[in-house]
């Protein structure tokens, strides 16, 4: 352990020469003193570790430290890269960045991600392994390959602010820690990289996210949709910051799938109330987004604009040639509901809420959709 | 570090090269030739291995005792090619000469283990 001076990788050395030790022990006998035999043993295979390694023990250190969350940029830089290396798999970028970049503990990215605290650990050594065994770099990546690895680096940053700001597990409805660390990387990466425009529209699309937030909740953590939240409780400083990002995103016309989902967001903060919402300029920004980013998810956001367009028929029509994607996925019944209850199919309405909330794990989204079906039942009886 | 380029194709891509004119086969073996070329510097070994076909596999059964068949080891209708070990500074530099692979097809991209190193305790 003083000799690596890193608990993770001495962990790992002295569990090693335990399976050696019991394979070697079962071919030759146990040895007279078995405990001097493992200290001896570990010794060396630390030794040989050391020598071997190098360059890669100083960023195994990093990858081990807890928290580490280097306050170098440059450093930090490095360690993102490495963390969200292609080479890795996204659930393990996702795991070796909030445990490496942001500090996490083993046990708080467990809650975050709804698994056991061992599934995590296990994840973290089988990444930390391959990091090293595969030679996965400690830099930034060369110009010729930035858009790729940034492209890698922003996905996993979005899926961490999503999972902070729609929480799919139980517990507080949001998680603050996830998305504060989510914006504060990408802002670095967006100072970074200026002329990157998908850094850019994202940088745009989680302050925008954020300038609305405290709308979102009621005081007793209920959800409030967006055609009942008070507008003029908004962001406005940290909208226009993120319109400005847009146009400097914009004018690099590189459009991507974040610039798009953040200049939808945009025409809901730029609609002084619910009904002046731009829903025509919307629809037009989901058939652009499903050019760049074609997915079911984004074709039932799609049908929300499709509603207020074309009316709930048309809605109802896009949604119907959703059903064998998105069945499991409880937003896809939501949306369904109330596209029924604007038919006027109240029976079919309920059982698509119904399918929602059991669909949910989310305490707040619990708790509108039982709202919800509240309101039906009393409506219908 | 060495790694090891393992130049892999599938049912599809041994049809489409099999159903080449002459001439597209030729123009891929140049290009091919032109990327050993390329990376002289980096490539220390590796052959073109003869068709699977060619190949009869032994395996041990549970009590030891050698089984011969006829054919490769792997059953799918995926094969390996050839192979090329390298010595590169990093997984990158491995990876770029693996994208630039003419044939397309699949390269798998595999560490020499070192001698010394722990076996992948998963492995065991």
């Amino acid at each position: 352990m003083r000799l690596l001076g890193d608990f993770d990788v001495a962990e790992e050395i002295v569990q090693d020469t335990l399976v050696i030790a019991l394979e070697r022990w079962r071919a030759d006998g146990i040895p007279d003193r078995p405990g001097a035999w493992l200290t001896t043993a570990a010794r060396r295979r630390a030794i040989d570790r050391l020598r071997r390694d190098g360059a890669y023990r100083h960023k195994l250190a990093l990858l081990a430290a807890e928290p580490f969350a280097p306050a170098d940029p440059d450093d930090r830089l490095r360690l993102i890269f490495t963390c969200c290396h292609p080479a890795l798999s996204r659930e393990a970028q996702l795991a070796l960045t909030l445990r490496a970049v942001c500090g996490f503990t083993t046990a708080q990215i467990a809650h975050a991600f709804v698994v056991s605290e061992a599934a995590v650990a296990q994840r973290l050594a089988r990444a930390r392994r391959k990091i090293v065994t595969a030679g996965i770099p400690y830099r930034v990546p060369d110009a010729d390959e930035l858009d790729e690895r940034l492209a890698q680096v922003l996905a996993v940053l979005y899926l961490m602010f999503n999972e902070g700001y729609l929480a799919s597990a139980d517990g507080p409805p949001t998680r603050r820690d996830l998305t504060a660390d989510a914006a504060a990387l990408t802002g670095l990466l967006g100072t970074l990289y200026p002329r990157h425009a998908e850094t850019l529209g994202l940088l745009a699309l989680i302050r925008l996210h954020l300038a609305r937030a405290g709308s979102r909740f009621t005081a007793h953590h209920d959800l409030v949709l967006l055609p009942d939240q008070d507008r003029g409780s908004w962001d406005r400083v940290l909208i226009g910051d993120a319109l400005a990002l847009l146009d400097r995103a914009a004018a690099l016309r590189r459009p991507g799938p974040y610039q798009l989902q953040a200049a939808i967001v945009a025409c809901h903060t730029e609609a002084r109330t619910w009904q002046d919402t731009d829903w025509p300029q919307i629809l037009a920004l989901y058939d652009l987004l499903l050019t760049h980013a074609p997915s079911p998810v984004v074709r039932l956001n799609r049908s929300v604009a499709v509603l207020h367009v074309a009316g709930p028929a048309a809605a109802l029509g896009e949604l119907d040639g959703l059903a064998a994607e998105l069945d499991g996925y409880h937003l896809y019944h939501a949306v369904r509901g109330h596209v029924l209850v604007e038919l006027g199919r109240r029976e079919q309405a309920r059982a698509a809420e119904l399918r929602a909330l059991a669909l949910t794990a989310n305490r707040a989204e619990q708790s509108l959709l039982r709202r919800r079906l509240g309101r039906s039942f009393s409506d219908s009886h | 570090m060495k790694y090891v380029l393992m130049f892999c194709a599938d049912g599809d891509d041994v049809q489409r090269f099999a159903s080449m004119t002459d001439a597209d086969r030729a123009a891929q073996f140049e290009k091919v030739g032109a990327w050993f070329a390329e990376n002289q510097a980096r490539i220390i070994g590796g052959r073109q291995l003869a068709a699977p076909q060619s190949a009869t596999t032994v395996r041990f059964g549970a009590d030891g005792a050698p089984l011969l068949t006829d054919g490769p080891f792997l059953e799918t209708n995926e094969v390996i090619g050839g192979y090329a070990e390298v010595e590169v500074a990093d997984l990158d530099e491995a990876l770029r000469m693996a994208r630039s692979w003419p044939p397309r097809g699949a390269v798998e991209v595999r560490p020499i283990a070192e001698p010394g190193a722990e076996p992948d305790p998963e492995q065991r």
